[in-house]
């Protein structure tokens, strides 16, 4: 039995390593948001068609969608087919923000694939993707009619996503304010 | 052609390390002379190899080799040239290299200083060090290797050296860092050595201690640069946030201060000898655990570099290899130690043991919050987040059970104190202690507050305990100051990292409760008032710098309506990266930080920003130095040579047969 004891640490080890190698394993790219319940950031930027300020007043009377998006960004074209989709139906409105963008390729880019935007602000330096946490595009959060921050989506929101994640998390939305 | 001359060192460097690795613990099984001779020439050798291959990377930066990838995704033409230098430890491959070479410099370091050690235990020890040198080489060569090539279509320039990491304390945090992880090697090294020999006697212990104490040093004043730099860089005036990846350092300086705690009581008492080598062990797994974490990605943080889950496996493999395997050489050897003398319930060795019992549970409930997260979802698929009041409320208390245990570890004696002693050494002390801590506080701000009332009394309980102390010793003396001076090197070094502790204890009291701070949006000649403080904002500048642009804020601080000095907070967008970053302007002070950052600029001129008095704040590092300046006096301690040389001699006198008396 003495002996036994100098034989929990390599035990107590072995757990632990097993539980570091199923963590590499994990789904890392939902991330839990400080911002989470907390109201949108304060900001004024220009909107990307034609220049004009655009102030966190602007935005629609929730629930709405935020989608971080970039002419780069490969990903984006990917959940571009459900986002056209919720826009042409009017399912709920979306708003972009330019992360990081040129204007013209943005312009272009709007041009070639669609644009399902109410409007989208151009975030050129990143200033307000630092405020929301943004870790880059594609990024989409889901907005209350109070301006809060109520999820969070970070990587690419497909059809899958939305039937699975959104769509039961705006009926919860809606349930509590009706 | 010169980036492959790296890569080629890069791969002679690794083929030393295995015959480091191998020959010389064999040699010392064997008892093979020759073999264990090869230790110190193959070590000399990974430090030379590994040094060109540090030379090169710098080289690829200065001249702007951007056909070397991590050149091109690290650096940029108009990067200001020491930060192109500092840009080898600015990314992942890079600063793997510099951590490598880092780990082979310790071990020229040992090779060089272990001359009086026996030869057997030289070649384990160095063989070890090998053994870890050529894990991380073949960690680098296999996935991150910093020489890999962009050709043939170079990008023409590079990426740039992210804007949070040009600075002056970036310069210096990781590398100090990685001395004190590294360092605590070292001392695994000793301990494997040790157990491979079977000799776990009070030797090792001594013959180790100066090297933990210099790794702690290392780790301690790494630890403050990190917490120093995220306080002015990032901006958000905080100085310790509990990340995921400022938590491994924390751990394994936890368990190095209870591994050098404990080293001092197997080395004078020969007890607790299975634990202390248990503990170099734990820190040794801290120091790995720290890499894994940055490495693999696995915890999403500020810091992460790498997200890539073959880097992960492969140093999950070699923790598994070198830590696993250590911890089963444990479980068999340990057994066997036998404590060399026993001890009464109220000693030093009591005091010391609840010091170590104290830290590791700190260490491990910091573990369980840094990794709880992960496992939680590992288990449940539900995420979790785990934030700074389950670390305050778990680890304040316990160092403030710590803080009373030291104030009595030091006066009380070996082997047996008697309750009588304690109290008539330290009744006065703790009155006196709570007294100013309730007192000064209330007199100076007119309120009282528990917790302030807590810190403050702590920290003076630990000045009068030392004060006490180091009156005792030099009382009865005819010089008093001479005596002082004459007093060992390791007791004043252990008396001044104790005072820091006072010192920080106040620092972290102090800003915890009395900072203040405050939003705002203001319009040029707009002012505002903070505690004392007044900030008038009297508008923005235009500025250029070397490889960014910006506007420069103009601000009139005045205390109690007198002026007292302008501050000017930037905000700046690195040219290459197109990143915006925000440099504070801080009016330091010895009581007080008064800071301002700014936010963003409106269309009308006017301005956010956040204003900041934090009292005291500069303490905290105050304390750090105190702490460093501690350490380093303790290591170089004559007492640790003279008995290696006395080690020696007992040595010798041992392996020589009596000699004959001479007949004639």
């Amino acid at each position: 039995m003495q002996r036994l004891k100098f034989f929990v640490p390599i035990a107590v080890f072995l757990i632990l390593g097993v539980l570091l190698w199923r963590g590499l394993y994990l789904e890392t790219t939902e991330l839990p948001s400080v911002l989470i319940n907390k109201p949108l950031p304060e900001f004024e930027l220009e909107n990307v068609y034609d220049n004009q300020l655009v102030a966190k007043e602007d935005l629609p009377e929730g629930p709405f969608l935020l989608n971080v998006w970039g002419s780069y960004c490969l990903p984006c074209l990917a959940e571009h087919p459900t986002f056209m989709r919720l826009s042409e139906n009017e399912v709920i409105p979306i708003v972009g923000i330019n992360y990081k963008d040129q204007q013209d390729a943005a312009l272009d880019w709007l041009e070639t694939n669609g644009d399902p935007f109410a409007f989208s602000i151009m975030d050129h330096d990143g200033r307000l993707g630092i405020d929301l946490g943004v870790y880059g595009a594609p990024e989409t959060f889901l907005i209350d009619s109070n301006g809060v921050i109520r999820y969070r989506h970070v990587s690419v929101l497909d059809e899958q996503a939305w039937q699975n994640i959104f769509v039961p998390a705006i009926e919860e939305l809606e349930s509590e304010e009706s | 052609m010169v980036p492959e001359f790296g890569q080629f060192a890069l791969i002679l460097a690794f083929c030393l390390s295995v015959l480091l690795a191998t020959l010389p613990i064999v040699g010392a099984a064997r008892d093979n002379a020759l073999w264990m001779s090869l230790a110190r020439p193959l070590t000399a050798g990974v430090f030379v190899f590994l040094s060109v291959c540090l030379v090169v990377l710098g080289y690829a930066f200065v001249t702007d080799d951007f056909s070397v990838q991590f050149v091109a995704n690290h650096s940029n033409t108009l990067l200001p040239l020491q930060y192109k230098i500092t840009a080898i430890w600015g990314g992942h491959e890079g600063s793997f290299l510099f951590w490598t070479f880092m780990l082979s410099f310790w071990m020229l370091m040992v090779s060089i200083f272990s001359r009086s050690l026996p030869m057997d235990f030289v070649a384990r020890v160095l063989g070890v060090l090998g053994f870890l040198a050529a894990g991380y080489i073949l960690f680098m060569i296999a996935t991150s290797n910093p020489f890999d090539r962009v050709l043939p279509l170079a990008p023409r320039d590079g990426a740039d050296l992210n804007s949070a990491l040009q600075d002056i304390a970036f310069i210096l945090h990781p590398p100090t860092l990685y001395m004190g992880y590294v360092g605590f090697s070292v001392v695994f090294a000793f301990a494997i050595a040790a157990l491979l020999s079977g000799r776990l006697d009070a030797a090792w212990a001594r013959w180790s201690r100066p090297w933990a104490n210099m790794a702690w040093v290392w780790l301690t004043g790494g630890l403050a640069l990190g917490s120093w730099w995220a306080y002015y860089e990032l901006g958000w005036g905080g100085w310790w946030a509990w990340d995921p990846v400022e938590n491994p350092p924390l751990i394994t300086w936890l368990l190095g201060t209870a591994l050098m705690h404990s080293l001092a009581v197997t080395e004078k008492r020969g007890v607790f000898k299975s634990w202390t080598v248990l503990l170099a062990i734990l820190a040794f797994a801290g120091s790995l655990l720290g890499t894994f974490i940055t490495r693999s990605g696995l915890l999403t943080s500020v810091h992460a570099f790498a997200s890539d889950p073959t880097r992960g496996v492969f140093i999950l493999g070699f923790i598994a290899l070198t830590v696993g395997g250590s911890l089963v050489l444990y479980a068999l050897r340990a057994p066997l130690i036998r404590n060399e003398s026993s001890f009464s319930p109220i000693s030093r060795e009591v005091f010391l043991l609840t010091n170590n019992i104290l830290l590791v549970v700190a260490a491990a409930s910091v573990l369980l919050g840094t990794l709880f997260p992960m496992v939680y979802q590992a288990i449940t698929d539900n995420l979790i987040s785990i934030g700074p009041p389950y670390f305050n409320a778990i680890f304040v208390p316990l160092m403030a059970l710590l803080v009373v245990a030291l104030g009595f570890g030091p006066i009380s004696r070996w082997k047996k104190t008697s309750t009588a002693y304690l109290r008539e050494q330290l009744t006065m002390v703790a009155i006196a202690a709570v007294a100013l801590g309730v007192i000064l506080p209330l007199v100076i701000t007119l309120e009282f507050s528990l917790t302030v009332t807590i810190g403050v009394s702590l920290a003076f309980w630990l000045v009068f305990a030392i004060a006490r102390d180091v009156y005792n010793k030099v009382a009865n003396k005819a010089n008093r100051w001479q005596a002082l001076r004459g007093l060992p090197a390791n007791y004043l070094g252990m008396q001044l990292a104790h005072f820091g502790v006072a010192v920080m204890i106040v620092g972290v009291t102090l800003t915890s409760s009395f900072s203040m701070e405050k939003s705002v949006l203001l319009t040029p000649g707009q002012a505002i008032d903070l505690g004392d403080y007044d900030f008038q904002f009297n508008g923005t500048q235009p500025i250029t710098g070397p490889n960014y642009v910006g506007d420069e804020a103009t601000i009139l601080v005045s205390r109690r309506g007198e002026f007292m000095r302008e501050l000017h907070p930037e905000k700046r967008i690195y040219i290459a990266s197109n990143s915006p970053s925000t440099e504070m302007a801080i009016d330091s002070g010895f009581f007080r930080d008064l800071f301002v950052t700014l936010g963003e600029g409106r269309e009308s001129g006017a301005w956010s920003m956040t204003l900041y008095v934090k009292p005291f704040v500069r303490w905290i590092w105050l304390g750090a130095i105190f702490m460093v300046i501690g350490g380093i006096t303790t290591a170089l301690d004559k007492r640790y040579r003279k008995l290696l040389v006395r080690d020696q001699l007992r040595r010798e006198t041992e392996k020589v047969p009596p000699a004959e008396p001479q007949r004639v």
